[in-house]
Parts: C-alpha cells; sequence; structure tokens
C-alpha cells in the first residue's frame, strides 16, 4: 500500500500546484485580497504531499519492496541500506521526484516564511512556482511514474549502477539539486516581479537568501561532484568538462553572475534588467542540466538511462517556462524603470564587468556542450573536449580574476583610478612577487600556469585586503563572506594550475617486490590478495609507499566485481600528503604475473577541493549577515517606534 | 536599449530549442557521408606520439591491404563508447591505424591503458591539419582505406554495436 500512498500523495500534490496557479492568477488578475490570502496555505500543504511521496518512495525502497518496478530495476536485497536508501534517487524517476518533493518544499518555505514582498508580488511569484512544480509533477504522473507496480514480481531486484555505491554519491544529487530548485525560486521571483512590475530593491532583498542559497548548494554539488568523479572513476583527473558536470557548472556560472547583480539592485537600486534577466538565465540553465542529463540527447561518461520521449517532454516544458519568460521580459522590461547610474570606474562597473565575463564564460561552455547538438542536424557527430574549453575559457577566466581583485577595493558610485591603483598596489606586489620567485625556484612552465599561479597569489592577498584598516570586530559578517568566498577562489585557482602544472605520472607493469618511482614517491608492490565486501568481491594490491626517510605507507588500491549488475570498478587508493595526493590505480594483471599500476602525484591538488569549501563557507557567511543585520534593522526600527509613542504619550 | 534587442534572448533560445527537438526526433540518424568515398587520401606524414608506437603516414596505408583509419582522441567521450566496438573489430583481424587530434602523449596513453589500444600505428595531428584534410569535421571518425590508398567507407560519428558488422563488411570487401 506504501507505494499506493506515494501515488496518490502526489496525484493530490499535482491537483493543489494547479490549484495554486488559477487561485493566485484570479487573484492577481482581479487584484483579489481573499483570494491572495488562500494560495499560501496550498502551497504548504502541496509541499507537504510532494515530501509524503518522496517518504513513500523511500520507505519501498528501504524495504526492498520488489513489486514496484523502479525498485526491480535499480536495487537489490543485499545491498548495504545507505545504497537502499539513496537507491530511491540513484535512478530517473526517483530522481525527478527528489527534483518536484524540493521544489514543493522550497514553494512552502516561500509561502511560510516570506514577509518583505509586497502581498501581490507574493501571489504571483507563488503561481509562477506553481507552474513550475504542475510541470515537473505532470512529467513524473505521465512520462515517468516512479511507483509502477509489477504484477509478477522477481524474487530479487537488479542493483545500483557500483559507480553510483558511494557514500558521496548518495548525497550529491540531493545537493545539487538544491540548488537547482533555489534558482527556481529566484526565476519564480523575477516573474512575479515582472508580472506585477515591481522590480526594485525590496525585491531584490527577499530574492538574495534564495540566490545565496542556491549558489551554496551548487557550489557545494559541483566541488563534491568533481572530487567523487577524481576518486572514483580512477582516471586521475578532477574535471572532464563532461556534457553532465557544463550542466551543473553552467548554472554555477549564472548563479554567481545573478548573486553579485542583486547585491548591487538590493543595496544600490542598479541593474534591474540585468538582475531579471539573469535569474531568468540562471534557471534556464538549471533545466537545460536536466535536459541533457535525462534525455540522453548527448554522450557522457555518466551513464544516464535514454529516452528520446522524456526528453521531448522536458523541451516541452523547457519552451513553456523559459520561452515564456523570456516573452515576458521583452515585453515588460521596457516599463521597468531605470535604476541609479554609476561610473565605469566604481563598485558597480567591476561588477558589471564580472557579469559580462562571467556570461562569456558562460557562452563558451554553452556553446561548447551545445555544439554535438547543432553538428548533428547537419549530419555531424563529434565531441568537443577539454582543449576547446580550457583555450577558450582559460584568459577570460583570468581576466575575470583579475578584476575579481580590484572590485572589492572600489567605492560605490564613483572612484577615482589612480586612488584604485595605490589600493591594488599590494595585491599587485604579491602578483609579482610570486611570478619572479616561480620562475626562479619552480623550473619551467607554461606562461597560463605561471599566471594563474602568480595571479592566485595576488587575488588571495587582495580578497583580505577589504578587511584592512578596518574595525574587525564591527566589521559585518557579509563582508567576511565576501572575504571568504573570493579566498576560495585563489585557493581553489592555486589548486587547479599546480596540479595540472606539476603532476606526474607513472604507468609500470609491475611484479611484487620491484620498485617504481613517482614524483618523489617510491613505490613497492608487496602483494595481491582477494577481498570480500558486501555485495562484491575484490582484488586488493598491497602498495609500500615511502617519500624519502620517511617512514613507508600501506595504499590499497582495489578492483572490485560486482555481481549485480556484473561490473567491475577500480577503487584507487589516495593518501594525502600536506602538499599534494598520491593516486594509486590497480589495473589488470598479464600473462607473465605483472601487475599493471597507474600512479600519480598530484601536488596542490586537494586545494581545489578546500577552496570550493572556502567558497561555499563564505556564502554561508554572507547569508548569516545578511539575516542579522534584517534583524537589527527591524529591531531598531521597533524600538525607535516605541520611543516616539513614548515621547508622544508623555509630551517629552 | 533598443526594443528588438530584448527579443534576441528569446530568438537564441528558440534557435537552441528547434535543433535540439531535431536531434530529439532523430535521434539515430547515422548518415553515411560519401565526401571522400573515392577520393585517394591526401599525402601526408604525423609523427609518433605515444612510445612504442610508429607514427602514421601515408605510405603505411598504401601496402597492398585495406585498413582502418580511426581519428579519435583521449579527451573524446564518444570516443571512450567506441572503444570496445573498435577492439572487436581488431579481434576479426581487421588492421587498424589511428589519427590522435590535439593530444598529448601522457593523456592518450592513460586513455589507451582504460580503454584498450586496437592501434597498429597512431599519429600525432596537434593541430588538426590532416584531419581536415580528409575531410573529417569532429571526433570519432573511422575511415575504410583500400590497399591503394582510396578511401571506400567514410564512418561519421560513434561505431555503435550495430556498424560492426556494416564495417568489417566494408574491408573484407575492399581486399
Amino acid at each position: 500500500m506504501i507505494a499506493e500512498t506515494g501515488l496518490i500523495a502526489l496525484w493530490l500534490a499535482a491537483t493543489l500546484a494547479l490549484m495554486q496557479l488559477a487561485l493566485a492568477a484570479l487573484a492577481v488578475h482581479r487584484g483579489d485580497d481573499t483570494l491572495a490570502a488562500a494560495v499560501r496555505p496550498v502551497a504548504i500543504v502541496q509541499g507537504a504531499l510532494a515530501l509524503l511521496a518522496m517518504a513513500a518512495l523511500i520507505r519501498v525502497f528501504l524495504t526492498s519492496d520488489m513489486s514496484v518496478a523502479l525498485v526491480v530495476a535499480n536495487s537489490h536485497s543485499a545491498k548495504p541500506w545507505l545504497y537502499k536508501f539513496a537507491g530511491a534517487w540513484g535512478n530517473h524517476e526517483g530522481s525527478m521526484l527528489l527534483w518536484v518533493t524540493i521544489l514543493g518544499l522550497a514553494g512552502a518555505a516561500v509561502a511560510a516564511l516570506e514577509r518583505r514582498l509586497a502581498e501581490r508580488t507574493l501571489t504571483a511569484t507563488l503561481g509562477a512556482q506553481a507552474a513550475i512544480a504542475l510541470g515537473f509533477y505532470a512529467f513524473l504522473l505521465f512520462a515517468s511514474n516512479p511507483f509502477a507496480r509489477l504484477f509478477d514480481p522477481p524474487a530479487d531486484g537488479q542493483g545500483l549502477n557500483p559507480l553510483l555505491q558511494d557514500p558521496g554519491l548518495a548525497f550529491h544529487p540531493p545537493t545539487l539539486y538544491a540548488g537547482y530548485v533555489g534558482l527556481s525560486v529566484a526565476f519564480s521571483f523575477a516573474v512575479g516581479a515582472m508580472i506585477t512590475r515591481d522590480v526594485g530593491p525590496v525585491f531584490a532583498r527577499a530574492m538574495r537568501p534564495w540566490v545565496l542559497g542556491a549558489w551554496i548548494f551548487l557550489t557545494l554539488g559541483i566541488t563534491a561532484g568533481s572530487y567523487w568523479a577524481y576518486y572514483e572513476l580512477g582516471w586521475g583527473g578532477w574535471w572532464f568538462w563532461d556534457p553532465v558536470e557544463n550542466a551543473s557548472l553552467m548554472p554555477w556560472l549564472a548563479a554567481t553572475a545573478l548573486l553579485h547583480c542583486v547585491s548591487v539592485l538590493a543595496t544600490r537600486d542598479g541593474l534591474r534588467a540585468w538582475t531579471v534577466m539573469l535569474a531568468v538565465v540562471a534557471f534556464s540553465m538549471s533545466m537545460l542540466g536536466t535536459f541533457l542529463v535525462r534525455s540522453g540527447i548527448l554522450t557522457s561518461v555518466h551513464a544516464f538511462a535514454v529516452d528520446p520521449s522524456r526528453g521531448t517532454f522536458i523541451l516541452i516544458l523547457l519552451a513553456l517556462y523559459i520561452g515564456g519568460a523570456l516573452a515576458l521580459f521583452a515585453t515588460r522590461i521596457g516599463s521597468v524603470r531605470a535604476g541609479t547610474t554609476f561610473d565605469p570606474v566604481s563598485r558597480e562597473g567591476a561588477l558589471v564587468a564580472n557579469n559580462l565575463l562571467l556570461s562569456v564564460i558562460l557562452g563558451v561552455v554553452l556553446i561548447g556542450t551545445f555544439y554535438p547538438i547543432v553538428a548533428a542536424s547537419f549530419g555531424t557527430q563529434l565531441s568537443v573536449g577539454p582543449p576547446f574549453f580550457e583555450k577558450a575559457a582559460g584568459p577570460i577566466a583570468l581576466v575575470l580574476f583579475a578584476i575579481m581583485a580590484a572590485g572589492p577595493l572600489l567605492r560605490w558610485r564613483r572612484d577615482d583610478a589612480r586612488a584604485l591603483l595605490k589600493r591594488m598596489a599590494l595585491p599587485i606586489a604579491a602578483t609579482a612577487l610570486a611570478a619572479v620567485s616561480l620562475i626562479a625556484l619552480a623550473g619551467p612552465m607554461t606562461i597560463l600556469a605561471l599566471l594563474g599561479l602568480a595571479l592566485a597569489a595576488g587575488l588571495a592577498v587582495a580578497s583580505v585586503a577589504p578587511l584592512f584598516g578596518r574595525n574587525l570586530l564591527r566589521t559585518p559578517l557579509f563582508v567576511y563572506g565576501m572575504v571568504v568566498a573570493h579566498l576560495g577562489i585563489a585557493v581553489s585557482l592555486a589548486g587547479m594550475t599546480a596540479s595540472n602544472a606539476f603532476t606526474r605520472e607513472t604507468l609500470v607493469a609491475a611484479t611484487i617486490g620491484e620498485p617504481a618511482r613517482v614524483g618523489p614517491w617510491r613505490v613497492v608492490l608487496r602483494g595481491i590478495r582477494p577481498v570480500i565486501g558486501d555485495n562484491w568481491t575484490a582484488l586488493e594490491g598491497r602498495l609500500e609507499v615511502q617519500r624519502g626517510e620517511a617512514p613507508a605507507l600501506l595504499l590499497k588500491p582495489q578492483s572490485r566485481f560486482f555481481a549485480n549488475p556484473p561490473t567491475t570498478t577500480n577503487e584507487s587508493a589516495i593518501l594525502t600528503a600536506p602538499d599534494g595526493q598520491l593516486y594509486t590505480v590497480l589495473g589488470q594483471s598479464d600473462a607473465r604475473g605483472r601487475w599493471q599500476l597507474r600512479l600519480w602525484w598530484k601536488p596542490w591538488v586537494t586545494l581545489i577541493w578546500f577552496g570550493g569549501a572556502l567558497i561555499a563557507f563564505g556564502g554561508l557567511l554572507s547569508i548569516a549577515g545578511h539575516a542579522l543585520r534584517d534583524r537589527r534593522q527591524k529591531r531598531r526600527a521597533i524600538e525607535a517606534e516605541r520611543a516616539a509613542a513614548y515621547r508622544e504619550a508623555w509630551g517629552a | 536599449m533598443s526594443r528588438w534587442l530584448l527579443w534576441l534572448p528569446l530568438a537564441l533560445f528558440a534557435i537552441v530549442a528547434v535543433f535540439a527537438a531535431r536531434e530529439l526526433r532523430h535521434p539515430n540518424d547515422r548518415t553515411v557521408y560519401s565526401a571522400m568515398n573515392g577520393e585517394p587520401v591526401p599525402n601526408f606524414a604525423l609523427p609518433p606520439i605515444v612510445s612504442g608506437k610508429p607514427g602514421l603516414a601515408i605510405a603505411d596505408l598504401k601496402t597492398g591491404q585495406p585498413r582502418l583509419l580511426n581519428v579519435f582522441a583521449s579527451w573524446c567521450m564518444p570516443c571512450i563508447v567506441e572503444a570496445p566496438q573498435l577492439m572487436k573489430l581488431k579481434a576479426q583481424g581487421i588492421p587498424i591505424d589511428a589519427i590522435a587530434v590535439r593530444d598529448t602523449g601522457p593523456e592518450l596513453a592513460a586513455f589507451l591503458a582504460r580503454n584498450g589500444d586496437p592501434y597498429a600505428r597512431i599519429g600525432d595531428d596537434r593541430d588538426s591539419r590532416v584531419q581536415l584534410a580528409l575531410g573529417s569535421a569532429g571526433v570519432p571518425e573511422t575511415f575504410v582505406i583500400d590497399g591503394r590508398g582510396v578511401v571506400v567507407k567514410q564512418h561519421v560519428g560513434v561505431i555503435s554495436d550495430d556498424d560492426v558488422a556494416a564495417l568489417a563488411k566494408a574491408w573484407r570487401d575492399a581486399r
């Protein structure tokens, strides 16, 4: 009965979404407050019902209910419970249900918590949110029912793709989806504000926490996804420009631009049209990502269900929402008053430049990702790879980093270029110093690597520069947020460039006891032995690794065999040192009893993900900072009101 | 901002959507392109790229024995998908040469270690010059070349399981 409960909850949630849309449309059209008041509770119940459906799906997975088709196709009773749990969203239907659940919950949260926005704009926003949800409910109910039963249930299921059997991946999709869905809220805010012609600082302040939250989740999702691909795929790389990876990078780029725009609109009432446009683009990118991943239209190393009919459904949704929002933009934005103006040399100016550069990078990634589709229309099948993305996006990114360093040191509205140069003296000196010492000490490297590392040093100094000469205790938390996030970018940049420039790789056919070398490490294969896990068996290599005179350590890379479905995976063994990682993979054995070993020494590679975590933490500080300031301002307003009432009452 | 500019985002999106829709409607549109069919392979000589494996020159294709020529790269995702099919063709005794496009030795070596190595020779086409001369726009692409260095078949895109038999037949017919 659990599966039926879930299905019923899903139908009810869809019905409520339809009601929410109709109520909101009527309320906004007629300007009827009674109708508008009904929209909030409907949105909250809709979210609760979606959650109930998701809970039902998790329950059938946990109990391995083999009469549900989805469980049979994606689970197995012998699986560890964590993967049964994660198996609920480790497949097409389940992940779409998770999508709509987070969407419903986000809508409920807006309905329950949002107090700043004008009532009419909020109603329009909730209407837009319901419209998005409705499309996805329809998609689930008509094209991908997760609760479909099998009338002749088999004894056991087929298992989850072994590549997905990893704790990191169990929580990767929910993180990423929270990011995508946060952007859907920003999109609904933008649509709502366009409908009621209410684009202004109040709208931006209401939207900001959602954009920030979505951006934090996307940052975490991309960082974790990159680390997962790095250690699980066993290729030793951390970014492949794979369509599925790009699908998460594109919304992040748009959200980063949006984030900075929203700040300008919230504090300076500028960049109104840009902000609305970016909100639409950011959500479009997450929908486009969903489309890319779910339609099987592009070949990806990440294996997903391929189904053109589902792809068509998502494409129609895409056309309705994005096309609709862009048409609304074209007809309405003309009537949105331009905001305040500013000089080119100003904080706003730097933010506009940053936005343009981010948009260009987004365009590069978009073109690279979609070019194969367009080419296919002309009968050519091809693949666009890292050489294109790195050559096209790399130089633009370096310019972006330079502007990023200057931005926070600029004043709002108008600044003096010479004064800026003075404030930039220290970061520029750091860049030059880093460049000189790299040339002197580190040996030959490419120009791009040298520039990247030197810029990372300058950017790190420039990031903390806004704190110089400030009372650190009275500095608002969101300033710290910006400092930490920018510092995180510098740290990640250093990690990316250093690991790319200095990585050493060795591929050996090793006999037992014979030493191999990679970078500063000496590696000896001491033996191979069989290991048995929960639902796999493996051959495990025992690698003695030693650096200089330090005591030897043991690494155990595995080659794992899963029975359901029959698959082999490589479990790399990674040793993390303070200055990098030793990455080892056990390959095949040959006829002469030699074992293939792939060894990498990747200096400073961990900085990439440490930087990612810093960036997300900066976002968190920012959210907390804005919330604290809002609360303090509200309290001050109440106190002032009380004082005025007191003065009036006592005639003081 | 002028009025028509505001419609530009919608227009761009519409174009992308139309292409995506077309691609969805013909997911398996495998047209065989014959631009090079019956044409001799242009003159070229490429240096080796991975150690222990010779490079590729025009003379290697005129040995009297028909061969497959695979244009690929280690950064190309579809090439990973295609790798098992190439191994099958090799297992049937069909000699396969390759042109590696915009690649580096270490990355290519890792790719071959990962996905198998069906190639007799691999030429290093660092700036796609030979690829373009062959009339190939992207990777992967596979040519069947007869013993005199004339292209008898050009296969654009991934070699799927269904294509293996057709390519093997084209190779046998060229003998």
